[in-house]
């Protein structure tokens, strides 16, 4: 149970960054490295997170009077995460159309063939 | 509460890995979306509401929807 | 043989994060600069959600760079995508049901998208997340009325008018009050009420206006001629 309380979050995140990573390494699909990608970039927001954790915190947002400043989680993390997942969403939109493009150009999203035809 | 948060994250893991072996691309991104919101559960979980929010409304609808777009204007199955 | 060298690759990856991890105690905050921003922030700049103070006050200049950096993107995709030839084809229309829903459900999801961003100072919120919900909500009439396009000129002046006024506010910062960029000089107001906290809600506002036409641009460019 110990175990099970410190260390699930790095479990999970270090998880989905494995996954994100083999599916890059080892799929030749295009549109499927790019799912591999976004898994990554939910795996190193979740990581990021975790860091910040605090035992028995509370959010950090003065919505009552009564709440202490010493028992709230680090904002730092949760700002940086914020933007990067907007970011994130733009990024992936671009990666995509190049994606298309390429599939307008060669027929086909296998990176193996598109190696294969001369340019 | 260790017992919810451990099952939340084996199903998380384990729609990655269904990510990861569909032959349908379209399977694929349905589970990609299913991690996105399970990750926005656990942000909320450890105090984030904030990121949770973002979270639940980009990576589950909005990167869903612009992939389905992009799998629409290619191909479906992936060889 | 390349599924084999990826796992071996993979398991180096593991042995290293596992050791990183083991340094990394879970649940105790260390960082002094989050202790600094909790302990200060609702004076120093009078908004009850610390997150948000750090995004438009603290760091706000940061912000401005990610902005940036998402209409980079988006100006990117208007130009890999762009084409010459345009083809027809036949729209298929949606059922009656789907229709009505979704043009009841549209004025209702704006709404809630602009209590988001303008309660981003007291509550979880604010621009960025205010603009995915407006985006979303656009989402749903490409889906639903095939055919129907936003109107691209006031998608523009919005998205534009909302970078400008960030802009402005910064710079007016460099005259009045403390003399830097993106200095908050109007007055801190009580904590906890809707008019407080200076000029973070209103760049809170633009961000959203911004964020929001800059996605709708991106889903717009990507249906056009699918």
């Amino acid at each position: 149970m110990d175990f099970l309380y410190n260390y699930i979050y790095y479990i999970g995140a270090f998880g989905l960054i494995l996954i994100g990573l083999y599916i890059l390494l080892v799929k030749h699909n295009l549109i499927k490295m790019i799912i591999g990608l976004s898994i990554l970039e939910t795996g190193v927001n979740l990581f990021i997170i975790t860091l910040g954790y605090l035992d028995n915190g509370t959010a950090p947002i003065f919505s009552k009077e009564n709440l202490e400043s010493n028992m709230m989680v680090d904002p730092v993390p949760q700002a940086l995460v914020l933007t990067a997942i907007v970011i994130g969403l733009a990024v992936l939109a671009l990666a995509l159309s190049l994606a298309i493009r390429l599939y307008d150009s060669f027929k086909t999203l296998n990176l193996k063939k598109i190696k294969e035809q001369k340019w | 509460m260790i017992i919810v948060i451990t099952l939340l994250v084996l199903m998380m893991l384990a729609s990655a890995i269904t990510a990861c072996i569909m032959k349908d691309l379209i399977s694929a991104v349905i589970a990609a979306c299913v991690v996105s919101l399970i990750a926005a559960v656990l942000f909320f979980l450890l105090h984030a509401p904030d990121v949770a929010m973002a979270e639940a409304s980009i990576g589950a609808a909005l990167v869903t929807a612009v992939f389905i777009i992009a799998i629409k204007r290619t191909k479906r199955h992936e060889e | 043989m390349k599924k084999f060298f990826s796992l071996i690759l993979l398991i180096i990856i593991v042995v290293g994060m596992i050791y990183t991890i083991h340094q990394i105690p879970f649940g105790k905050n260390q960082s002094k600069i989050g202790k600094y921003f909790v302990a200060n922030g609702k004076d120093e700049t009078g908004a009850a959600n610390i997150v948000t103070s750090v995004v438009v006050g603290y760091r706000s200049f940061d912000t401005l760079g990610e902005v940036t950096v998402l209409f980079l993107a988006a100006i990117g995709l208007g130009a890999i995508l762009t084409t010459t030839k345009k083809q027809n084809h036949d729209i298929e229309k949606a059922s009656l049901i789907l229709n009505t829903g979704c043009r009841f459900l549209f004025p209702l999801v704006l709404l809630f998208s602009a209590y988001i961003f303008i309660h981003g100072h007291l509550s979880p919120g604010g621009g960025f997340q205010g603009g995915a919900v407006v985006a979303s909500g656009f989402l749903l009439i490409y889906l639903a009325c095939p055919g129907k396009r936003i109107n691209k000129v006031g998608n523009t002046i919005s998205e534009s008018v909302g970078g400008l006024i960030f802009i402005i506010l910064g710079a007016i910062g460099l005259f009045v009050g403390d003399r830097y960029f993106l200095a908050n000089f109007l007055p801190k107001g009580e904590l906890n009420t809707l008019f407080s906290a200076g000029i973070i809600p209103i760049i809170y506002i633009a961000l959203g206006f911004k964020v929001g036409s800059e996605l709708n641009s991106v889903i717009d460019k990507m249906m056009e001629e699918s």
